[in-house]
């Protein structure tokens, strides 16, 4: 049975794309196949980040408005047998999305795929509404920082009032996946703890990715964190939260980077 | 910042925390309000403005929940006597 998964977060800038690629890459490489769409029209980037930038000809919004088919415009991974892409539009705005256009590439999406993982834009308007709308269950990448978990409360509203399962009456699946953690500063006090974030936000927790250098480098390569390096402490962090995604139990935990004697001599972190 | 400061200086984690909690409880208990006061500001002021010129600016509309009470309040500032319409005129 395919699931709908929506990675939001209403702030921009937590790393919801590079959330969208890691979970969705790791999912694949897990044997499971998926599909990430990229739902930000007009501020494209999961083309980007997934490598693919080049071999983009049709998108979402031709999909909806009928000038191509589906399959047309899914680009298949060539690094990850089971993985594939749905980019967005990079000339259209958002008004281009309508509901029952979304409803129906959705619809034939979980035909195809085990999963489809919809990456939201940043905000509370159409885009990010739409990417929402359809979804069995939701990724609220939050920062442990104030107004990274403010915008997460107002989407954890949206996301009980606004999609088609909440207004079935169903409920739809939330999970917090907390980005950009730093361990060191959260014991010192300089940063609210994991409790802090998931006391205010009552939902569960998916994963800690943890602060990393990693991150900027597998953006710049164009290649998701889980393929450019598999041993990082982030790469393992998305791992175990595709996992737990695919309902397996996996214990909490927060990977780390080993310091390297020089980096720590000379204050470097690494992690 | 000497160096006595720094190690006075505690972490500034549970002021966040303190700060969202006091937000979110006031924000989401306002959820879902805000379309329902734009909605009254709009009848209300169509049917004053039948009767009297309204200054749409000089309008303040404010809901208070209490736990067994809640008030609305509609604050409607009208220009001098000369803003007033005659009737059938």
């Amino acid at each position: 049975m395919a699931k709908v998964v929506v990675v939001t977060s209403g702030k921009g800038g937590v790393g919801k794309t590079t959330s969208t690629a890691a979970l969705g890459t790791a999912l694949a490489q897990g044997g499971q196949t998926a599909v990430v769409v990229d739902f930000d029209v007009g501020l494209r980037n999961l083309d980007l980040v997934m490598g693919a930038e080049r071999r983009v000809v049709f998108d979402l919004i031709n999909v909806i408005q009928g000038v191509a088919k589906l399959p047309q415009a899914l680009i298949r991974d060539k690094r990850i047998d089971k993985l594939w892409l749905l980019p967005a539009s990079q000339t259209r705005d958002k008004d281009a999305l309508t509901e029952q256009g979304v409803g129906n590439v959705i619809r034939e999406l979980r035909t195809r795929f085990d999963w489809v993982i919809c990456d939201s834009p940043a905000g509370i308007e159409r885009g990010a509404t739409l990417a929402m709308r359809f979804a069995d269950s939701a990724i609220i990448v939050t920062n442990p920082e104030v107004s990274s978990v403010r915008d997460s409360d107002r989407i954890i509203g949206l996301l009980d009032s606004k999609t088609e399962k909440a207004e079935k009456g169903e409920r739809i699946e939330k999970h917090i996946l907390i980005s950009r953690y730093d361990a060191p500063r959260a014991a010192r006090g300089e940063m609210m703890s994991i409790e802090d974030v998931l006391g205010i936000l009552s939902t569960p927790l998916l994963g800690i990715i943890p602060e990393s250098e990693e991150i900027l480098r597998a953006s710049n390569l164009g290649s998701p964190i889980t393929v450019s390096n598999p041993l990082s402490a982030p790469a393992r962090a998305y791992v175990a939260a595709a996992r737990r995604l695919r309902g397996e139990n996996v214990p909490m935990a927060i990977p780390s980077d080993k310091k390297r004697l020089l980096d720590k001599l000379f204050g470097r972190r690494a992690a | 910042m000497s160096m006595f400061e720094w190690f006075r200086r505690k972490g500034s984690a549970p002021v966040a925390r303190e700060r969202l909690q006091i937000l979110l409880a006031y924000e989401r208990t306002a959820r879902g309000q805000s379309d329902l006061l734009a909605t009254l500001r709009e009848e209300i002021l169509a049917l004053v403005a039948r009767y009297v010129s309204v200054d749409y600016d000089n309008v303040q509309i404010k809901m208070d929940r209490g736990d067994t009470v809640s008030t609305l309040e509609i604050d409607i500032e009208i220009p001098n006597s000369k803003g007033l319409l005659v009737a059938g005129a």
